[in-house]
């Protein structure tokens, strides 16, 4: 039911609202660098590659730039929702179908026919796309690109231009800005440049992302990975010890100060697209209560596969005997198991009264997990778990989680699902991130008072899906595991009701039924519970 | 099982539905001829804005109602006999009630302005209102430019309204700067720069003397009463307040003034009828209140107090401290306590303006004891919990100022200005 009545159905003019001439200027711009890289994918082999792919990035850049300046350094600073949802592109109309299908081919091609762009197959020269992106990879890494590098160059520069835009429409709150700032820095260098430098100091090192942590690494505890870590001599050891420092010990405390957004909306490659290359639809994700009991068991599920998994596949690739190295298959099930009862041991104790209805599906959850672990203890081979083998498993989820749900349904789907689908649904890493921010962190959304008016511009914004308005308008704080702290609902908020902080954990959750303002005896009869 | 019904869809009559369903098994039926779910009022701007869709006004999903045994019924209410309990509706049929709360909120005021009721001369406060100016005013194209009539919230909300689809704005404000009835005059001043720095042709001082009509009775130009001029438009928009909305009690035997006129528990002069939010007048005055108020929170105030009352455990309306929030064009208002737009007997304000002219302070204290009574804050946050609790604790102007900063609501790494107010404060004291 909009409210809008002259709904066009034009591809040629699909907006009520025009745009400048000049936006229409940098939005050509921006089309003829897209257009450079569409002939290179149909093997035009440009006479200077390093030339062609400079002019190629540059002008998709300066065209974002040019359209963004105009589009907010026109206008006094504040929020600038203004036609979100009567734009084509924003509003599910013509425009965000066709980028959601163009995006998601992209992703299909990317992940399952990297040929198709040009990769050369078995030492053979790339083509096409990949080829003009080889003066750039040689002059990072010394090596041609692969379809990796393309979509790593296009990745960080989609973040860089639509971060910039980013930043000019929140030019009025630094939170923004810094946050910004932030992923940029992380995209740049931790998953575009360091591991390239890393590949010509040592060859022989498996490509790593340090940013990136298990479980949304998934591949860091396969074995060509470990071997190729522990292969390398004290570096490789000391990234592998960092991979696993990263998810045991750094992870829990930076959430325990700040909440998973230090993670999710600061350096988290795939939070930085969607907070910059995803802004504009941030809107279309569904606040119904039904989506959110989809999203707890989704991605409580994928956190279940991805655990047995990692599991599975370490465990394929140890031994029996304990006189070749302490850490053998028994041993190894045994310290998994031991680890995740003292978790949910720890948790029923202290935070038993907290989950409610939840501790149960919180045990179902845990002890299917063990059960999983059992069974492939005892039907585990140095090849096979459950019967099937290890690898199975791995490319399973590699396929299904890693390509099909993180890139095709999680990026191609942007203009349908809105930004962070992958995030709210699929994510294992925002599952135990977000786990530990519900149980034990010191982060919130405060809630101010009584000043709620119930507009519903925290719930449209949230790019997670929470209903955010169902909180303010109780005048209740907002502890979600989902949240992923960008700030946006803060924002928004005409009425200055929502502040993103670290406080103390005691008081965080306050359900109350009569706002502050009202009478005093009032509020205390009916809020004590 | 007693029947309570409740006229009006608004936060009032839905909150008091929600916590009469949480204290009791009462059959409970809404009533409204607006919409057939709840929605928030104050949202409606940003429908036109594209901020946001119709649905996404609404708090809870259609199932809630259901889930809550809350019935639903839509339907225009024409007249109550109180005497059998029922009410007749415009479409024919009727409803018995047990009790009856009354919660139809406001209508646009109008002055008998001549043309105030042609096509293209409306006020914004229903769905009805959007839809028609979603009509009257889609575009730049079809609407030229449109006149905005009386400087208040509603207002202020319409021009940022039509600011937003580039349609051309002229503002008529009767006082000679913005909104100062009730904000002090630094504050008015720097809201009057914001307005004319969004391009919006903000006319102070000047009342509307009438709107005239083209061939086919569409709004076609106005008359400036002081000056004559007159302004070619095709919308315009009659913002000068809002009224109880009680028309249809004429004959009910229900005492009304302008508001249906209530005691502390919020009952009128019949048994088991009740009426609470923008449509209820106090008869008793509730400290420095005004009978009527129409404000979100004051309706939602009354609707937590009323269901106690109607759910055997008779509660005064008793609101706590005055507070209240709005947002100028970008510039986001809230106030906590009282600050009067001109200090009162005994009364003190303190003003910091910031030099980007976008944010500034008024504090009021009281001059002999210096007692704090109240702040605006135009462009910084502030916590109501803190300001509650020193309006409570009776804090001197002192305390506040050199604490302000834990009252600061701002977003993490925002610019922090306690220190610039308080040096300004110290300033004033030493040169007063």
């Amino acid at each position: 039911m909009s409210n809008k009545l002259n709904h066009s159905m034009s591809l040629a003019k699909p907006d009520a609202l025009g745009i400048s001439r000049k936006q229409k200027i940098a939005l050509a711009i921006g089309i003829v660098g897209l257009f450079i890289l569409a002939l290179a994918l149909f093997n035009t082999n440009f006479p200077n590659k390093a030339l062609f792919l400079s002019l190629s990035l540059g002008l998709i850049t300066a065209g974002t730039v040019i359209y963004s300046r105009e589009a907010y350094l026109t206008k006094l600073e504040g929020i600038k929702n203004d036609g979100a949802w009567f734009k084509s592109i924003s509003s599910r109309g013509a425009w965000g179908w066709i980028v959601g299908v163009v995006l998601t081919t992209f992703y299909i091609v990317l992940y399952f026919y990297p040929t198709l762009l040009g990769l050369g197959k078995d030492g053979a020269a790339n083509t096409g796309l990949i080829s003009l992106f080889d003066p750039l990879s040689n002059l990072l890494s010394g090596r041609p690109a692969s379809q990796w590098f393309v979509y790593g160059t296009l990745y960080t520069v989609a973040i860089f231009a639509f971060g910039y835009k980013f930043i000019l429409k929140y030019r009025h709150n630094r939170y923004e800005q810094i946050r910004t700032v932030s992923v940029m820095f992380f995209q740049l260098a931790f998953a575009f440049l360091i591991p390239e430098f890393m590949y010509r100091m040592n060859s022989n090192l498996p490509y790593y992302d340090l940013k990136s942590v298990w479980p949304l690494n998934y591949y860091i505890f396969d074995e060509w990975s470990v071997k190729g870590f522990l292969s390398n001599g004290n570096i490789g050891l000391a990234l592998i010890i960092f991979g696993i420092v990263s998810i045991f010990v750094i992870t829990p405390i930076l959430t325990y100060k700040y909440g998973k957004r230090w993670y999710c909306s600061w350096v988290c490659g795939c939070g930085g697209l969607a907070e910059t290359a995803g802004d504009s639809f941030r809107h279309l994700s569904s606040k119904k209560m039904s989506a959110w009991k989809l999203e707890r068991w989704l991605i409580h599920v994928v956190l279940v596969f991805s655990v047995v998994m990692t599991v599975a596949m370490v465990y394929t690739y140890l031994g029996y005997d304990s006189n070749d190295f302490w850490l053998t298959k028994g041993v190894f099930i045994g310290l998994v198991i031991g680890f995740l009862t003292l978790v949910f041991a720890v948790i029923m104790y202290f935070k038993r009264s907290e989950l409610g209805k939840d501790a149960k599906y919180g045990a179902i959850g845990f002890f299917a997990t063990i059960a999983l672990l059992m069974g492939m203890h005892f039907t585990g081979t140095t090849e096979e778990v459950f019967f099937i083998k290890g690898s199975a498993l791995r490319s399973a989820y590699g396929l299904y989680i890693g390509s099909i749900f993180s890139g095709v349904i999680g990026t191609g789907f942007y203009p349908i699902l809105g930004s962070r689908a992958w995030c709210r649904f699929g994510c294992p890493m925002a599952a135990i991130l977000g786990f530990q921010q519900r149980m034990f962190s010191k982060f919130r959304i405060t809630t101010n008072g009584g000043q709620c008016i119930s507009c519903g511009n925290c719930s449209n914004s949230c790019e997670m899906g929470i209903d955010v308005r169902a909180y303010a308008q109780k005048g209740e704080n907002i502890v979600r595991s989902s949240c992923v702290g960008c700030g946006i609902c803060s924002a928004v908020c005409p009425r200055g009701v929502l502040k993103l902080e670290n406080d103390s954990m005691e008081g965080r959750i306050n359900p109350t039924e009569v706002l502050l303002g009202n009478d005093v005896d009032l509020m205390k009869l009916v809020n004590k519970q | 099982m007693e029947h309570i019904v409740i006229i009006g869809n608004g936060i009032s009559g839905v909150t008091v539905a929600r916590h009469i369903r949480k204290l009791s098994d009462k059959k409970i039926t809404i009533v409204s001829a607006e919409t057939d779910y709840f929605f928030s009022r104050t949202a409606l701007m940003y429908i036109y804005m594209g901020h946001m869709k119709f649905e996404h006004t609404q708090p809870y999903e259609n199932w809630f109602w259901d889930k809550n045994r809350i019935g639903l019924k839509k339907g225009y209410v024409k007249t109550i006999d109180t005497k059998s309990k029922t009410l007749h509706f415009a479409e024919g049929d009727t409803l018995e009630y047990d009790k009856l709360i009354i919660a139809t909120g406001s209508k646009p005021n109008k002055f008998g302005w001549p043309g105030q009721d042609l096509d293209g001369a409306q006020g914004l406060y229903s769905k009805q209102d959007l839809d028609t100016l979603e009509r009257n005013a889609p575009s730049n194209k079809v609407c030229k430019r449109a006149v905005i009539v009386g400087g208040g919230l509603i207002g202020i909300e319409l021009a940022e309204m039509l600011n937003s689809r580039s349609i051309p704005v002229t503002f008529l404000v009767r006082e000679d700067s913005f909104w100062n009835g009730v904000l002090p005059e630094g504050e008015s001043a720097m809201i009057n720069r914001h307005i004319k720095n969004h391009h919006i042709d903000l006319r102070l001082g000047v009342n509307l003397k009438e709107i005239k009509a083209d061939d086919t009775g569409k709004v076609k130009s106005i008359i400036v009463a002081e000056t004559g001029e007159e302004i070619d438009c095709t919308v315009v928009g009659l913002t000068a307040g809002v009224s109880p909305n009680i028309t249809f009690l004429k004959d009910s035997g229900i005492e009304t003034n302008r508001g249906v006129l209530v005691n502390r528990h919020l009952e009128t002069n019949i048994k088991d009828i009740f009426a609470i939010g923008d449509c209820a007048e106090q008869r008793e005055a509730i400290g420095q209140r005004r009978p009527i108020e129409a404000v979100w929170y004051t309706g939602r105030m009354m609707g937590e107090a009323l269901a106690q009352t109607i759910c055997d455990n008779p509660t005064e309306y008793k609101p706590g401290h005055w507070f209240n929030s709005a947002k100028f064009l970008d510039i986001e208002y809230q106030t906590y306590g009282w600050v009067f737009s001109k200090p009162r007997e005994n009364e003190t304000h303190f003003h910091w303006i910031h030099e980007d002219d976008t944010k500034c302070i008024t504090v009021c204290y009281d001059t002999k004891d210096k007692t704090f009574l109240g702040i605006n804050t135009f462009g910084i946050r502030m916590r109501h919990e803190v300001f509650d609790r020193w309006l409570t604790e009776k804090r001197d102007v002192d305390y506040v100022m050199n604490h302000l900063n834990e009252a600061n609501f701002d977003p993490e790494f925002y610019k922090h200005f306690e220190r610039e107010i308080l040096a300004t404060y110290n300033n004033k004291l030493q040169t007063a």
